[in-house]
């Protein structure tokens, strides 16, 4: 059936995270960042022969009595065994629609069985034996220049070809 | 910020040499940032790999983007996931809305949060 719209149906999170902040008294929006140039590496052999890793900004398990604050202030750049998938990632420190819909099924944000799956059926040569997290920040520059270049440097002691990031 | 976190870290990879794929449903925030290849899934924020049980759903988004690491020739290719959360929009008008009495709680909060913070600060420049 045809539908219409008076409005564009995807959200802006840009104007509702403005709004929002602005409707609690702050009165300089956060600046996001803007870039006219995009970088752009080609895959150099085909799918079916390259090892492929996921990226997440989720943290592993809170450890038990851990405050959620702790957890915050403990959190790092990590490298993780995909063989040891934690039963559930931790997100309740990051912001999503968390009164719509839930991250109870790792896979419907981080798809390491998925990838598994892929690898098994000869999709990608092979997943990386380890998958990796950053923090989610509000420091452009601590994203840049200090978790990017860890997670080049887990890829290349894991041979990864390309690398898929979720974000949730 | 989850959106901005690893489109600043997808950009480090390409320009090193290493293709990548963002996968997300924050399409603005990706897309200002400029990243090479990026599967948008048009879902509540959260399940950007497909809805939480749904195995099928979750193969197919992985396919796809995977399917985008090879296809695209340039940088800033987007595609749509061809899925939809629900029938009806609801889920559209409840992350970071809130309601004119909310909107007053909000200020409320926030005076009350500058007003603590300007405390500690005045404090700790009597301690310095």
């Amino acid at each position: 059936m045809l539908k219409r719209r008076t409005e564009r149906s995807f959200l802006s999170y840009i104007d509702l995270s403005r709004e929002y902040y602005a409707a609690y008294g702050y009165d300089k929006p956060y600046a996001w960042v803007s870039n006219p140039d995009v970088p752009f590496a080609r895959l150099n052999k085909p799918l079916s022969e390259c090892r492929v890793a996921l990226v997440t900004t989720t943290d592993l398990e809170k450890l038990p009595g851990e405050t959620a604050q702790e957890r915050h202030l403990l959190r790092k750049v990590y490298a993780h065994p995909a063989s040891e998938i934690p039963d559930h990632f931790y997100t309740l420190d990051l912001q999503w629609d968390q009164a719509t819909t839930h991250t109870e099924d790792n896979d419907s944000f981080m798809p390491l069985n998925r990838l598994a799956e892929c690898a098994r059926d000869g999709k990608v040569g092979s997943a990386s034996p380890r998958f990796y997290g950053v923090m989610t920040d509000y420091s452009q520059g601590k994203t840049m220049k200090h978790s990017a270049p860890r997670v080049i440097e887990f890829c290349r002691e894991d041979g990864v070809d390309a690398v898929i990031l979720p974000a949730l | 910020m989850c959106h901005q976190t690893v489109s600043l870290v997808a950009r480090v990879l390409e320009e090193s040499g290493i293709p990548t794929v963002v996968v997300g449903s924050a399409r603005d925030i990706v897309e200002e940032c400029g990243v090479a290849r990026f599967l948008f899934t048009d879902f509540p924020l959260g399940n950007p790999c497909g809805k939480p049980w749904d195995k099928e759903m979750q193969r197919s988004i992985l396919d796809m983007a995977l399917d985008l690491l090879q296809g695209a020739w340039q940088p800033r290719t987007t595609i749509q996931a061809p899925f939809i959360w629900s029938e009806d929009d609801a889920w559209r008008t409840v992350f970071m809305h809130f309601t004119e009495a909310e909107r007053q709680a909000f200020k409320k909060a926030g005076d009350a949060r500058r007003a603590a913070q300007a405390k500690v600060k005045e404090k700790q420049a009597g301690e310095a």
